[in-house]
């Protein structure tokens, strides 16, 4: 890739953008904590962090999908109050989102010209339309044919569609959420070049992203967000992935917990060559081959969006290699459903508990039972002992600290700490010979993070494999025995906890240690 | 099905439901009034029809039976996240079942027949309902529009049947002949009878026992059965119940044919307790109300015996209303019906939220760990 | 040449037996490719076609009958929309429900005001929408073949049918040429696509489905005003649910919906035509096979046994914003 042109921005560039002090809460999650951010015009600024840092809640703000709770929002100086995406519309801010708000069975031109038609007739409209669509195809590149349906098209080219969309509507302002995602480094090396042509003309583009690479790649500023703060805004130049990396995932509590080097076992799962590429078309995981062996925490360690959940749900059954081969104790368990891995030792602890691990209208009794309904402690004959259930939920929720300690409770009704606990102590009760676990601690509090740190470390200690997955670098280091980086679906290197900080960084931004070297 | 906020029992199945029936009582009386008729009489007719004389309980509870049954069905199917709008036509082709148990097998001693017709109910309710069931599971056709569908085909194959085949030669009437004795339900009125209690004269017939049993088999099913919990987790969140290793088609199958078989169990009430031969249209709108029925017994056996005890007294305290008032005709128990539904189903953000908030108010919160 | 004069009455007893289906499948395609599953198309034409009976007879008027009818229908529709839009209620549940307070008022209201067990009184021939005769078509008759369908079979219609088959090129240009059309197919296939360019979902929603409310206006003063004298207790008779399945049989699309309405009326013509005389080699079809045959296509349909039909993407789902 040639060294991406970078403007110097001129101290004299008119402010854009100033959000001042936005706060927004949903519920009791504080999604913004007072965030105060100026974005100079003319400029692409990178908007970086986490997920669930609060990036998109500020910027879906800015689009007028929520309005804030407190705060005030400046455009090109005068304050502004955005209701509604109609009225972030005619102050001249463009939406390209992160999942496509594009009409599948509508052509390229009729989702362009949707909610701006130009009249009551259509073709008049996109007559009109047409003219105008192709002076912006050639002058920034975007080429897509006009008359075709949106579900012909391949997501790279889609993409172009939404950003035509808001050049259309005589954007000025252009919000990108994740536009990579779902590109192919070629295209995303494409939609660089048509962000720098935008910036030239003088729009003012905000790229949220948890990517380094592409912050450092076309951005000409930027700021990184951490647990619903804006914890600094740099000039791209000036700094480096390592340091945005470090940034990002901050400084959490120095959990060092203790742990005894142990020798490993032999390799109990071992995954050869395997790749998997999505309904999309998309390669999520390329190559991977790893070997995880008894009385070890082999440790996932990357940003997230490279193919760790992909991994995750390869490994636990729920999604079928498009090759490669996984072997469990030597044999291979490729096709192998959920339900037989279950029984063969093998527990998921899942990324997404809402939505995946726990049924959240359920009781945490229902809930302790899920994947393990079929067991014979439960009941005979298809019946349901709701006695064992319910004393089954109960002493693992004393064992493992979830309170309060009511099986009875909706899972709805418990904290994450608490929920995250209740998947754990159904997973790990049953002393399975492997775990796989994601995000262990995200969205928990202090206290049961190290709860949840003890366990795992105990389950590794009677020599049971755990390939723990997250993007807490801090959990990665203190929890792995062997820690592999994840970027861009391909394992990039391997390396010790006392590796330095810095080498993981890069690895994270895609940089292998042999090249950096 | 949405349980986050805590209301007591009974505010779910009698508070709300009770709310339900007042507002659909408010809007009919403005057209009693409109006719001349006095809405308060009107409802104190209605009541007493349906519980004040020992026979207007008993055409009550034949009725509820009905709904039982019809509500019991769309229930097991909701749990599993399934709509399944098709009872008319299940317990319609149900009915051919015990009709041909009653007409030709009725050299057989009495509770063989009976039994016999409850297993032919119950089969082809199911055998109605797997058709859709299995175009939803394996080809992703929608179940609503497919069920819709099958209470036609099911009506025309009836019909076909009934005029053609069924009635006996000579007669101009589309429908079977009368069953022999041994062929019939008996009716409460008769069982008590050998107990020596006397009872008033009524419909109600042994499958309202049937009924009652139903609800408890459903509430074991539901939850105390691993099916059960499959089924519920399958409605609450599809994704977990694959996390689960569960099979989504298996259980979409599984329970439309519970379902059907359900509905279908409601021609025993009809047919085999009651009418004792096999009629046109004689579903007549129940599986409709069924729908009702399981939804504002939040399609727990409790709230579906009440909703649909409550719907029996509107039907039976309907017909006497109509008979005292010749203004009133057995079409405004319909209409009555239809706001019934409309408040309880399409209306049901209207009321439960306001009640939550109600309720929410007056108690502290539940001292999750947060 | 004599098969030709046994097909035209067939034939124009088809486009009579067509007209309400295909005004009550042209609602249903307003409301559902909004995303607002309507089921509810029975009662809206059966609660028109009361309005139209009773009005046209007490006013002596069939247009304002047909206005009545309108009027009538169209509150059902919003009371629709309220319920499933504004309070996101279920829309089956919904529709089920108008169907039967539909059946309820029309009867009772039918006994309380013209106590002819919930009959409308017989209209005399001005109170109706008559045939009309298209000019020229008294000439035509004898020339073969093109006057027999022109004076049989295109002309001798009364108005509404000749409203109907207009509707059905007017709906295709709303649909697919005009703004109105491209927003009502957008909210029914991702409404938060048209949420985010500004549309107001909602407001689209309850236009669409006043559309539809119109229309089986349209729909049921034809049942009462114009093909019969008079509204007949529960006169619909399932014509709504008929109306559905060739909705989904025609992939919710205008034109296709216009064949599938003459399809299933002429299913239903030749039935009726047939009742009871021997087809040879096969012997007498039973009637309620031929009743069936719309139903059983349509399930065949949605099996994909017969190409595939996809609803609208966001039929069925109340529209909530993400958060």
């Amino acid at each position: 890739m040639a060294s991406p042109e970078r403007r110097r921005i001129p101290s004299d560039s008119p402010t854009a953008i100033e959000l001042r002090n936005i706060v927004k809460h949903f519920g009791s999650v504080h999604a913004n904590r007072g965030v105060s951010l100026q974005i100079k015009r003319g400029t692409i600024h990178g908007i970086i962090g986490e997920n669930g840092a609060g990036k998109s809640t500020l910027m879906s703000i800015l689009y007028g999908f929520y309005r804030a709770d407190a705060g005030e929002i400046l455009i090109n100086g005068s304050a502004v109050v955005i209701r509604s995406p109609a009225e972030a519309i005619a102050l001249g801010i463009g939406m390209v989102h992160q999942h496509f708000m594009l009409v599948e069975n509508f052509t390229v031109l009729e989702n362009i010209v949707l909610g701006a038609e130009g009249g009551h007739i259509l073709n008049r409209g996109l007559a009109e339309a047409r003219n105008a669509v192709n002076m912006l195809k050639r002058d920034y590149g975007l080429d897509v044919p006009a008359g075709t349906l949106i579900s012909d098209l391949p997501v790279g080219l889609q993409q172009r569609v939404e950003i035509l969309k808001a050049l259309y509507r005589r954007a000025e302002i252009l919000i990108l959420d994740e536009p990579t995602g779902v590109l192919t480094p070629k295209e995303a090396d494409h939609l660089f070049a048509v962000l720098r042509k935008l910036r030239d003309e003088g729009k003012t583009l905000i790229l949220i992203t948890h990517k380094l690479r592409e912050v450092m790649a076309v951005t000409d500023s930027v700021s990184v967000m951490r647990k619903g703060e804006l914890v600094a805004t740099l000039d791209t130049g000036s700094t480096t992935p390592a340091e945005l990396a470090a940034l990002m995932v901050g400084r959490s509590v120095s959990l060092t917990a203790t742990k005894s080097h142990r020798k490993t076992g032999r390799c109990i799962l071992e995954l050869r060559e395997v790749c998997y590429t999505d309904a999309t078309g998309v390669e999520r995981l390329k190559n991977i081959s790893f070997a995880l062996h008894e009385g070890e925490i082999l440790g996932i360690a990357g940003v997230a969006g490279n193919g760790q959940s992909e991994l995750l749900e390869v490994v636990s059954g729920m999604l079928r290699p498009t090759a490669g081969d996984i072997l469990l104790h030597g044999k291979s368990c490729l096709g192998m459903s959920a339900k037989s891995l279950r029984k063969r030792g093998v527990a998921h602890v899942p990324e997404d508990r809402q939505h995946m691990g726990l049924v959240m209208s359920f009781e945490a009794c229902e809930n302790v039972i899920l994947g393990y309904h079929d067991n014979a402690i439960y009941g005979s004959f298809g019946l349901l002992n709701r006695q064992m259930v319910i004393d089954d939920a109960r002493r693992k929720m004393h064992a493992y600290d979830v309170r309060p300690p009511l099986p009875l409770l909706y899972a709805s009704l418990f904290s994450g700490g608490n929920q995250q606990k209740l998947v754990l102590a159904r997973e790990i009760d049953r002393h399975p010979d492997i775990l796989i676990v994601g995000q262990p601690t995200r969205g928990v509090d202090i206290g049961a993070i190290e709860f949840i740190h003890q366990r795992l470390i105990e389950l590794r200690d009677r020599g049971k494999a755990i390939l723990l997955v997250s993007v807490e670098l801090d959990e990665i280091r203190s929890l792995s025995d062997r820690i592999l980086t994840m970027c861009n679906g391909l394992v990039v290197g391997e390396c010790t906890p006392a590796a330095a900080e810095s080498a993981i960084s890069l690895m994270m931004a895609g940089i292998s240690p042999d090249k950096a070297a | 099905m949405n349980r986050y906020a805590d209301l007591p029992w009974w505010a779910d199945y009698l508070l709300i439901p009770l709310l339900n029936l007042a507002a659909a009582i408010a809007l009919s009386a403005i057209l009693l009034i409109a006719i001349g008729e006095d809405p308060l009489q009107a409802v104190q007719i209605i009541a007493e029809g349906a519980f004040g004389q020992a026979e207007g309980l008993g055409y009550t509870l034949f009725y509820a039976t009905n709904f039982i049954f019809t509500g019991l069905a769309f229930a097991v199917a909701y749990h599993a996240g399934l709509f399944n709008i098709g009872a008319e036509g299940q317990a319609y082709v149900a009915g051919l079942g015990v009709a041909f148990v009653c007409l030709y097998l009725d050299f057989l001693p009495r509770p063989l027949i009976i039994i016999l017709a409850a297993i032919a109910a119950g089969t082809c309710g199911a055998a109605w309902a797997f058709i859709p069931g299995y175009l939803q599971a394996k080809r992703g056709s929608h179940i609503v529009i497919t069920t819709i569908m099958f209470n036609f085909i099911a009506g025309a194959l009836i019909v076909y049947l009934l005029v053609n085949h069924l009635s006996p030669a000579g007669s101009m009437q589309p429908e079977t002949r009368t069953f022999s004795p041994t062929a019939r339900l008996p009716l409460l009125h008769d069982i008590f009878e050998l107990f020596g209690l006397s009872i008033s004269h009524s419909p109600l017939n042994a499958s309202f026992f049937w009924a009652l049993i139903c609800c408890v088999l459903f509430y074991i099913l539901i939850w105390r059965t691993k099916l059960g919990y499959e089924l519920r987790t399958l409605g609450a969140n599809p994704l977990a119940a694959v996390y689960g290793a569960m099979s989504p088609p298996r259980l979409i199958i599984i329970a439309m044919m519970l379902s059907g078989a359900l509905a279908g169990f409601m021609a025993l009430n009809e047919i085999m307790g009651s009418q004792h031969r096999m009629i046109l249209d004689y579903t007549s709108g129940y599986g409709f109300v069924g729908i009702a029925v399981a939804l504002m017994g939040r399609a727990h056996p409790v709230g579906i015996l009440l909703a649909a005890v409550l719907f029996g007294a509107l039907y039976q305290g309907g017909a006497e209303l109509a008979f005292e008032r010749p203004a009133i005709t057995r079409d405004m128990i319909v209409l009555l019906q239809g706001l019934v539904i409309m408040m309880a189903g399409g209306l049901e953000h209207l009321f439960r939220p306001n009640v939550e908030k109600l309720f929410a108010m007056r108690r502290p919160s539940i001292a999750g760990a947060r | 040449m004599e098969m030709f004069h046994a097909l035209v009455p067939v034939v124009d007893s088809a486009v009579r037996l067509a007209v309400p289906l295909l005004f009550a499948c042209l609602a249903g395609l307003y409301a559902e490719r909004a995303g607002v599953f309507d089921i509810g198309l029975e009662g809206k034409m059966l609660i028109a076609a009361f309005a139209a009976g009773a009005v046209a007879a007490v006013s002596g008027s069939p247009w304002l009958g047909l206005l009545a009818a309108v009027l009538a229908s169209s509150s059902f529709a919003l009371l629709h929309g309220f319920a499933t839009i504004t309070h996101r209620g279920n829309q089956i549940v919904s529709g089920v429900a108008i169907n039967i307070i539909a059946a309820g008022l029309t009867a009772q209201l039918g006994v309380t005001w013209f106590q002819r067990g919930g009959q409308t009184p017989q209209l005399s021939a001005q109170s109706r929408f008559l045939e009309i005769e298209l000019p020229g078509a008294a000439f035509l008759r004898d020339v073969p073949v093109l006057g027999g369908i022109y004076s049989s079979i295109l002309s001798g219609h009364s108005l509404l049918v000749y409203i109907a088959f207009l509707m059905v090129p007017l709906t295709w240009w709303v649909i697919y040429r005009t703004r109105f059309g491209l927003r009502l197919r957008a909210v029914g296939e991702n409404p938060a696509a048209a949420d985010t360019a500004g549309i107001s979902v909602a407001y689209q929603r309850y236009m669409a489905v006043l559309c539809g409310g119109v229309l089986c206006g349209f729909a049921g003063s034809y049942l009462s005003i114009a093909q019969s004298s008079s509204f007949i207790r529960d006169m619909t008779a399932g014509k709504g649910f008929i109306a559905l399945a060739a909705l989904v049989f025609a992939k919710w699309r205008p034109v296709p919906a216009m064949a599938a309405c003459l399809l299933f009326g002429l299913l239903d013509a030749i039935n009726i035509r047939l009742q009871g005389t021997p087809i040879r080699g096969i012997g007498i079809l039973p009637v309620q096979l031929m009743q069936a045959v719309p139903y059983v296509l349509t399930v065949a349909l949605l099996a994909g046994f017969i190409g595939r039909a996809v609803p609208p993407k966001a039929g069925g789902i109340p529209y909530v914003k993400e958060h």
